[in-house]
């Protein structure tokens, strides 16, 4: 997954759905770890501003 | 300075986090609360919206944090019929943003400690017993250790998955929000508005809680499941353009509230979750302030209590699961069982409601006769009242 900065808000609605916990958010920015993320892909659909798209940045 | 150690170590400097601190530190513990941002209330996510009754538990009602007070929850329903509750008591659109560092500034004239900028990175353990924080402050790493970790940390909800707490939301119990603070609109100051339909708000409502004559908060929660194709931002503006075709977008914020029941687990040796991140938000209603602060106390108290027993382990804290059940949990569980139904009323069923609510007297409408008119007039619609009292209790 890959995180798009020039939407993302920084809410961690992302992190909450998480299966792994593999979103970080930080005061500045959320950072997705494709070393254990398995694609499930529920960051991507509740996303309130569609900022995280399939994808290794 | 910050010490090397505290009783107690708060995750969030939100309404419950700054609560749990409050209590805690009035039980005779030792307390430090972590905040990743720069000051607590910022940036806000938050409809803005509490009951008298709710906040008059905690704190007596001030105008500096006060936007609106409110007397009037409308339901509007699909095909634009409204519904005018008057009868759930006074309520109160805030300004978070001040709200929050009164109840900080609140937990550390009790003898807390806050320290901002601070970014919880995870838990310290000794042979698998937590015994502190890990945080990063102005680039470094820190350490601060403690006998009880309390996350506070919202949405979120890392600090219980690092305990090994099962914290992850199915799509089906999040809302996905957007909302405007917007200005240069005509409203009826003292009104709420809730709008309804599976094509204003699939799963969820639409908001307009105003914050003076002209400005409002403008949002949208739609259930996670349904918002794959299109998302709340699309649902919003639609509305915007028919509703406030004048209006001005000022501030805009995206975030998402939890609508589960409370987590199975809440409590652990040397932890405790509340608020958002322990999923203690009405899941109906989404309202999540008044609920995280009464859990906030009993968790700050028994906190509090832990301390003065020397009692860290699960068998102790779990007085707090306990009192929070009873107190609120149990209820939540019940709104939980009845979202579902809620999620998927169909436009008909939403204008049949609506329609029935006022085809009662104002005078009579409080929630018993209500259910007293509607086992008369129609059982199936007990249910669907129910639920639009809940619903107009988010005013509260």
């Amino acid at each position: 997954m890959k995180v798009n900065y020039e939407l993302c808000d920084i809410c961690g609605t992302c992190a909450g759905v998480c299966p792994v916990d593999g979103i970080e958010i930080g005061e500045f920015k959320v950072n997705i770890d494709n070393e254990i993320c398995i694609n499930c892909l529920k960051c991507l659909k509740v996303c309130p501003i569609k900022a995280i798209e399939e994808g290794v940045s | 300075m910050t010490k090397s150690k505290y009783d107690v170590v708060v995750i969030g400097a939100g309404p419950t986090g700054s609560t749990a601190a409050r209590f805690a530190a009035e039980n005779g513990a030792s307390v430090l609360i972590l905040e990743r941002d720069r000051e607590p209330g910022i940036p806000v996510r938050c409809a803005e919206g509490v009951s008298h009754a709710g906040l008059i538990r905690f704190i007596e009602p001030d105008p500096k944090w006060i936007a609106a007070k409110i007397e009037v929850a409308k339901l509007i329903s699909p095909n634009g019929e409204v519904a005018y509750m008057h009868q759930n008591g006074t309520g109160y659109v805030l300004e978070r943003r001040i709200f929050d560092t009164e109840l900080c500034n609140i937990a550390c004239s009790k003898g807390a400690e806050l320290l901002t900028k601070a970014d919880a990175i995870g838990l310290i353990f000794e042979n698998e017993k937590i015994i502190g924080v890990k945080y990063k402050y102005l680039g470094e790493i820190k350490e601060v250790f403690c006998n009880i970790v309390i996350g506070a940390d919202g949405i979120e909800s890392r600090v219980g998955r690092w305990a090994g707490i099962k914290t992850d939301l199915a799509l089906e119990d999040v809302d996905t929000c957007v909302q405007y603070t917007m200005t240069n609109i005509n409203l009826d100051e003292e009104a709420c508005e809730f709008y309804f339909g599976q094509n204003v708000s699939p799963g969820g409502y639409l908001w307009v809680f105003p914050k003076s004559k002209t400005t409002a908060n403008v949002g949208i929660g739609i259930a996670g499941h349904l918002a794959e194709k299109k998302g709340p931002k699309e649902y919003l503006d639609e509305f915007i353009e028919k509703r406030f075709p004048n209006g001005k977008i000022n501030y805009t914020v995206f975030g998402g509230v939890p609508t589960a029941a409370t987590l199975k687990e809440i409590v652990k040796d040397n932890i405790m979750l509340v608020g958002d991140a322990a999923r203690q938000v009405n899941p109906i209603t989404g309202g999540g302030i008044i609920q995280g602060m009464v859990a906030a106390k009993i968790c700050g108290i028994i906190a509090g209590e832990a301390v003065q027993n020397s009692k860290f382990e699960k068998k102790f804290l779990k007085k707090y699961r306990k009192e929070w059940d009873k107190e609120l949990g149990n209820n939540q569980k019940v709104m939980f069982s009845l979202k579902e139904k809620f999620m998927c009323m169909t436009d008909e069923r939403f204008n049949n409601l609506v329609k029935f609510c006022n085809s009662v007297p104002q005078e009579e409408f409080t929630t018993a006769a209500l259910f007293k008119r509607a086992v008369k007039d129609d059982p199936k619609l007990v249910l669907d009242i129910a639920k639009a009292f809940v619903v107009s209790k988010l005013k509260k």
